[in-house]
């Protein structure tokens, strides 16, 4: 394998207190070490280039059914944009809702190394991870959804945490996930009867159950297995006006609760796409409507066992695609568009509505500045990363572009005073026009990479230069010394990265795609004590429920997961 | 007005698609510069030059440009798609697509058209002196974006789905025209001088579609509502206001909801 010696760069890793210095990064056997274990290294000249480890995206919704339902039912999403392949690239094509060759490209353009896809249904995990494998260059992960599944209520219901975890463990044996993830807890469900849980203790319908009770359930049990990923949750009453006490109804849940594992996380809940969650008012009017992010994150950073995501809304067209089948329905009656929906049995359900966040209106500008609150009036970046919910707030693509508005003021106030409608509106209504605050690139670094790699559990391979650590470097042409005066660069620099070394190889060379990589997926084999009370549960439901047996459930063989990377934990001590 | 002639030298064996043949594309280039232009025949790139003789050059801009086709080109995808300015006459048939996403100029077509001729368009004219295909000023497929501007004439019939999820401008078709006209229909006109089949109006918002012929079997979520004396597109008549589709969600304006309109020529 060839070692890389990239020289000159100035190099932002918070890991290891580097702030734009100009340090050399070595990379042999597909491991970073110290700059002189390497022999006769291929030299990569970073000068005047910032140099980072590899991105780790937390949150994006980039392979599975509810994804290829939107390429499938958004036909024009592709209308003249599609690229013909070159070189070693096949056809890409896709806005916000890509191919999966395009999806693997833009994560190497934008510097990515490692991307978790946010929501599997078990039901239909082998679907998601033929996605998976078929999209290269990245690392993956997928995290199963948990909040509406009928074992996870009905053991929760009696707070049975053991048998939880050991169903837990269970399914992400069988569908080779990575975490749990909780959607709407309770509400998919509920839905079933025609309701929706819209606080956290609004009950079940038939389950009797409370996404009070659920959320603190999976936590717990998430903690007892000591899984590397903490419980993602996607709380209640997404998108409401005045949802914002309900997000911190959910949040104080995990108030006390200690993080339990061998990973080096620190938290015990991730809260994904704040800004969905941190609205105020009773309406989507401007004179009701207003942003309650300060509230939100105010109460997140005086605690230290919490995280999220922030979920920018970039204002574009987009798809929106979430196991929270009621929100997409009432979506779909408040823009009238094409809606698909989905019942995976005693799992989960799902929804898929194309969204324009038009800003031209009130509503679509607000929920841009309370996306960029989220990320500005955090202490710790440590603990808030960079997401745009792709694509649900906007496309993947747009992540640099969310970038420049968190690094400068002026991009903002352009956005403001140019782009929006009601710019002053929503100075007067959201927080925006109270934050000079400018993220460095440093802060960027933990925004992107090292804090998302910790929460993860992935702080052991991803996230840092650390000698040890996987050889994922990005460079990206923007030099923090001269490039400062127009934000623009920003963007351009972010989406164009001009090298990428992912696991030792180079994938991006000089700007051009050179390398399909050694892709691999991620998933966590939980080892439990032998419950013979949930193996029978199993059994049964299998027998008189599911429509599929379980032998045409289970994720197995190298068709599936060809290049696995397996993380094992042990909660049998 | 510069013009430029291109004659047709060769039939596609499959179906050349041919998006540089516009105003736009061709104002500013000589005729060895257009004849180099690309087109596609399948997976191949192939040069404009390979199927026409080209004479005369485009003028500075795309307003003062005026292409003119002389022959058959009913292999021909894509004529005049998103012209913005300027002219453009096929003297023969043409294939699918033509005017599609066109924004501004004219488009004259002596024979006859294929399907989505003037997707999505949002301006300009497009005038077949002849038959027009299927899903004429609809909408891309998957899209909610249809005709949105402009005005499509077609003296002959025309075929199904025309101006489907048609949002706003103008279709007059002289003869006849098949089924599903106006479908998810949300404003704009459609003129129907001839017979119209089944299916007229459905799932239709807002907007207008007037029928001077029959209609075999009206939809069931249109309501009679009472007789107006009208003149359109230069002819007097005596209609038969029907009102819909009442399946459908509608909005209000001034407390008064808006429903579409189907008006039938006595």
């Amino acid at each position: 394998m060839t070692d890389y010696l990239i020289k000159n760069g100035f190099v932002f890793d918070p890991v290891q207190g580097i702030n734009g210095d100009k340090v050399d990064v070595a990379i042999k056997d597909g491991k970073i070490v110290d700059a002189g274990d390497v022999t006769n290294p291929t030299v990569i000249d970073a000068t005047g280039m910032t140099v980072m480890a590899a991105g780790v995206d937390i949150h994006a919704h980039v392979a599975g059914p509810k994804v290829n339902m939107g390429r499938n039912f958004r036909p024009e999403d592709k209308l003249f944009n599609c690229t013909a392949g070159s070189g070693i690239k096949r056809m890409e094509g896709g806005f916000s809702v890509p191919t999966v060759l395009r999806t693997a490209y833009l994560y190497a353009r934008m510097g990515f190394g490692f991307s978790m896809e946010a929501a599997m249904p078990p039901l239909y995990a082998r679907h998601t991870h033929e996605e998976i494998r078929d999209t290269p260059i990245i690392d993956q992960g997928a995290l199963p959804v948990f909040g509406n599944n009928w074992f996870v209520l009905e053991y929760l219901k009696e707070d049975e945490i053991e048998n939880t975890a050991a169903y837990i463990a269970w399914l992400l044996n069988q569908t080779k996930g990575f975490g749990i993830k909780c959607v709407n807890p309770g509400g998919t469900e509920s839905w079933g009867w025609g309701l929706n849980c819209e606080k956290v203790d609004d009950v079940v319908p038939y389950f009797d159950v409370t996404p009070r009770q659920i959320v603190s359930g999976l936590i717990k049990a998430n903690e007892y297995l000591g899984l590397p990923h903490c419980t993602h949750i996607h709380g209640n009453s997404l998108g409401e006006p005045g949802n914002y006490g309900i997000t911190l109804d959910t949040l104080k849940i995990a108030e006390g609760i200690k993080p339990q594992n061998d990973f080096g996380r620190e938290v015990v809940l991730h809260n994904t796409h704040l800004q969905f969650h941190c609205y105020g008012g009773e309406s989507y009017a401007s004179k009701s409507f207003e942003s309650k992010s300060k509230e939100v994150v105010n109460y997140i950073n005086s605690v230290d066992n919490i995280s999220y995501d922030l979920g920018v809304v970039t204002l574009d067209e987009t798809t929106t695609m979430t196991a929270d089948g009621p929100f997409e329905h009432h979506l779909s009656h408040m823009n009238n568009l094409k809606w698909a929906n989905t019942d995976v049995e005693l799992e989960t359900g799902s929804g898929i509505v194309p969204f324009i966040y038009n800003p031209k209106t009130f509503i679509a500008g607000a929920q841009w500045a309370i996306g960029l609150e989220c990320g500005l009036f955090i202490k710790d970046p440590m603990r808030a990363y960079v997401t745009t919910d792709a694509p649900n707030a906007g496309p993947l693509c747009r992540y640099p572009r969310v970038y420049k508005w968190l690094m400068s003021a002026k991009a903002r106030d352009d956005v403001l005073d140019n782009t929006l409608k009601y710019g002053d509106r929503i100075r007067e209504r959201c927080y925006i026009g109270e934050l000079d605050r400018e993220i460095s690139l440093y802060e960027l670094a933990m925004m992107t990479r090292a804090g998302p790699a910790k929460t993860l559990g992935l702080s052991h391979m991803f996230g840092s230069l650390k000698p040890g650590l996987e050889g994922d470097v990005a460079v990206y042409p923007y030099n923090p010394e001269t490039d400062t005066d127009d934000p623009e660069k920003i963007e351009y620099a972010f989406g164009n990265a001009a090298y990428l070394i992912k696991g030792g190889k180079l994938i991006v060379k000089e700007g051009e795609i050179v390398d399909m990589g050694n892709k691999r997926t991620f998933w966590v084999n939980a080892k439990v004590n032998e419950n013979p009370m949930v193996e029978r549960d199993i059994a049964e439901k299998f027998r008189r429920y599911y429509t599929v047996t379980q032998n045409n459930y289970t994720v197995k063989g190298p068709h599936f997961v060809p290049n696995p990377y397996v993380i094992e934990v042990d909660s049998t001590k | 007005m510069a013009k430029v002639i291109l004659t047709p030298t060769q039939t596609p064996t499959l179906f050349l698609e041919a998006e540089n043949i516009t105003p736009d594309v061709l104002a500013g280039k000589n005729a060895a510069e257009i004849a180099a232009l690309h087109g596609f025949v399948g997976k191949t790139t192939v040069t404009l030059g390979d199927y026409f003789t080209v004479e005369g050059a485009g003028g500075q801009t795309a307003a003062d440009t005026t292409v003119v086709i002389n022959g058959d080109v009913s292999r021909v995808k894509y004529i005049g798609m998103k012209m913005s300015a300027g002219e453009l006459i096929v003297n023969g048939n043409a294939d699918m697509y033509v005017g599609g996403w066109m924004t501004g100029g004219k488009i004259t077509v002596n024979g006859d058209i294929d399907a989505f001729a003037g997707l999505g368009m949002t301006g300009g004219e497009l005038i077949v002196n002849g038959n027009a295909g299927n899903y004429l000023g609809a909408a891309y497929r998957g899209d909610w974006r249809g005709m949105q501007g402009g005005e499509i004439r077609v003296s002959g019939s025309a075929g199904s789905d025309v101006g489907t999820f048609m949002r706003g401008g103008t279709i007059v078709v002289g003869g006849n025209i098949d089924v599903h006209v106006g479908t998810h229909m949300e404003g704009g006109t459609i003129i129907v001088k001839g017979d119209a089949k089944t299916r007229v109006g459905g799932q239709m918002v807002k907007g207008t579609i007037y029928v001077y012929g029959d209609i075999d079997v009206m939809m069931p979520g249109f309501q009679y509502r009472n007789d107006v004396d009208l003149e359109v597109d230069g002819d007097n008549g005596h209609f038969a206001l029907y009102e819909g589709d009442m399946g459908e969600r509608h909005s209000k304006k001034k407390g008064v909801v808006i429903y579409g309109q189907l008006y039938m020529k006595y």
